[in-house]
């Protein structure tokens, strides 16, 4: 392993994350700031409790969430896409690292900063509702885990783009549908069963499912369904990446 | 003295793209230690794709390369770790200060933290009081000379430059060669590609020249500059002649088909150029000179015979 490749790819891409704190951190903390005024305050307070907790707490791990999904894709898109558009990649393609290097010190670091992220969100938000953490550790698995898998997802989608569009598109065409789709913001059990079917095959469902369990122990699908699920995408995450490393697919043709 | 072997040895190396252009043919190239080799062709000759492959920027489609022994796809991590690359593009960080960026380089390639190194790699390449600024403010001749103190920045023996003085003004490609040259001293292997046929000359241990994919020349400098010491000197005749006149066959002249103009062709590394002599004797032979001018045959025009070559 050359482990001084990992940190110096790791501590260049952290160095970026603290030049630009300003919208790294701040602007997801404002707009789900945002989100806790219109949905917790302004409409949450005509909505009844949600499976026992109110409105506000509910949305809580579901705002968490979409923050740590998109600044995940985001950060890690980015971070491999911008080398390959100025050319700088060069340099990580000749030197003598292998791309489980190459990727640990990536995606751990678009992981870190979005693990980051999602805890300044949590205390934010409990600046706004009560909050309680019933399975602290299991909450940040499941963050762990999440920010760790859409770091992989968001390297895969910096590879394939050839253009900011790209970039751009499948974060905005299908990750944030599917992250408000997928019970942020309400519980699947609150569906038509038909919808609730339908919604089953939405993917964010079982992540935000079993961090909202590890939160209040409500979940709508079982914590060991959210567990796998989550690995399972990790997994189909990782075997993309070894491919595109096999490969050279759009780094070395 | 016996010959060690090759720092880098390519065989039999093809690279066909994704598109079915074939970039590379079946090259074979050996690449002496401690030599400075310039690799010259024109633009799309698969220079910067030769090089490519051996740094591990691209993957090669048959054949192989080894480096310092090893082989690039399966020891790719001793193989890379031996080079040093500068890229032919400024490919730089732009928010990076200089010292970090050279830091990074370092890091990447496994090296332990030397900052007495990077503090001399900078200052050799004049760079020491920009280690602060960032790259972005730089101009382009800096930005060059950080992208040479990256590649220098995890001690490599062999250095391959790209276009290395493209865009860089004559003061700074003096220091340049200066740095190249100490490189060399201290047994860096260093493989150039220019369109400067000065460089080339005034810099290569040996040339090869690259055309279509293919290695079309591999020579030392000193056998190109026998061919290079040719020089032609044009006279333009006052009158017509139709033969060239018997008391001057012993010179090397051809006559232009309109016999307006007398071709001598004479080699400046000779001891005697023969000029006075040619033209006392023309004079004596009644031909009389309206102008004249002289031309070098250049590695340029060997180069261009070279590729034109069907």
């Amino acid at each position: 392993m050359n482990f001084r490749a990992i940190q110096a790819i790791y501590l260049f891409e952290m160095a970026r994350t603290w030049r630009t704190l300003l919208q790294s951190i701040v602007s997801p903390v404002v707009s789900t700031s945002l989100y806790f005024v219109v949905f917790g305050a302004a409409i949450g307070s005509r909505i009844t409790e949600v499976d026992g907790v109110s409105y506000g707490t509910f949305i809580v791990p579901g705002l968490v969430m979409l923050s740590v999904l998109t600044q995940s894709i985001a950060n890690a898109s980015f971070g491999i896409y911008f080398p390959k558009f100025v050319g700088t990649i060069y340099e990580i393609l000749s030197a003598p690292v292998s791309y489980v290097e190459i990727v640990i010190g990536y995606v751990g670091a678009a992981a870190t900063k979005s693990i980051i992220l999602g805890l300044i969100i949590l205390a934010t938000a409990a600046l706004f509702v009560p909050l309680h953490i019933l399975h602290p550790w299991w909450m940040l698995t499941f963050l762990v885990l999440t920010a760790v898998t859409f770091s992989l997802f968001g390297f895969i989608i910096g590879i394939w783009a050839d253009g900011f569009e790209k970039l751009q598109m499948i974060p905005m065409l299908i990750v944030t549908p599917l992250t408000f789709l997928g019970g942020s913001f309400y519980s699947v059990n609150m569906l038509p069963s038909g919808w609730r079917t339908i919604t089953l095959l939405n993917p964010v469902v079982y992540l935000i499912s079993g961090f909202r369990w590890s939160f209040y122990e409500i979940a709508d699908v079982s914590v060991a369904l959210s567990l796998g699920m989550t690995i399972g995408f990790l997994a189909i995450c990782m075997t993309l990446v070894w491919w595109i490393f096999r490969t050279g697919y759009r780094l070395r043709n | 003295m016996l010959a060690s072997p090759p720092i880098i040895s390519v065989s039999n190396l093809s690279k066909t793209y994704g598109s079915g252009f074939k970039a590379l043919n079946g090259i074979n190239l050996d690449i002496r230690r401690g030599e400075i080799f310039a690799l010259l062709g024109p633009n799309g000759a698969g220079k910067t794709t030769l090089i490519s492959i051996i740094c591990g920027i691209a993957n090669l489609s048959e054949g192989s390369v080894s480096v310092g022994g090893h082989d690039i796809n399966k020891d790719y991590r001793a193989a890379r770790s031996l080079i040093g690359l500068v890229p032919q593009e400024l490919h730089t960080d732009s928010f990076e200060t200089v010292w970090a960026t050279v830091s990074f380089s370092r890091g990447l390639f496994g090296k332990p933290k030397n900052p007495a190194h990077i503090e001399k790699v900078l200052k050799d390449l004049s760079l020491w009081d920009k280690k602060d600024s960032k790259i972005i403010t730089l101009s382009g001749g800096m930005k060059r000379r950080v992208m040479i103190a990256k590649a220098l920045s995890h001690e490599p023996q062999i250095l391959f430059l790209d276009e290395p003085t493209a865009g860089v003004d004559v003061e700074l490609r003096k220091g340049m060669w200066d740095v190249v040259r100490g490189l060399q001293a201290s047994g860096v292997t260093i493989i150039l590609t220019t369109h400067y046929i000065q460089e080339a000359e005034e810099m290569a241990d040996r040339i090869g020249v690259i055309n279509k994919g293919e290695i079309i020349l591999v020579e030392d400098k000193a056998g190109l500059m026998q061919k290079l010491g040719k020089k032609h000197l044009k006279l333009y005749l006052q009158g017509k002649v139709d033969a060239i006149p018997a008391s001057l066959a012993a010179y090397d002249l051809e006559l232009s088909d309109d016999g307006r103009a007398v071709i001598y062709n004479y080699d400046t590394k000779g001891e005697r150029t023969g000029i006075t002599s040619l033209l006392s004797d023309l004079r004596d032979a009644g031909i009389r000179i309206s102008d004249l001018d002289t031309t070098q045959s250049s590695l340029e025009d060997i180069f261009v015979s070279l590729v034109r070559a069907p």
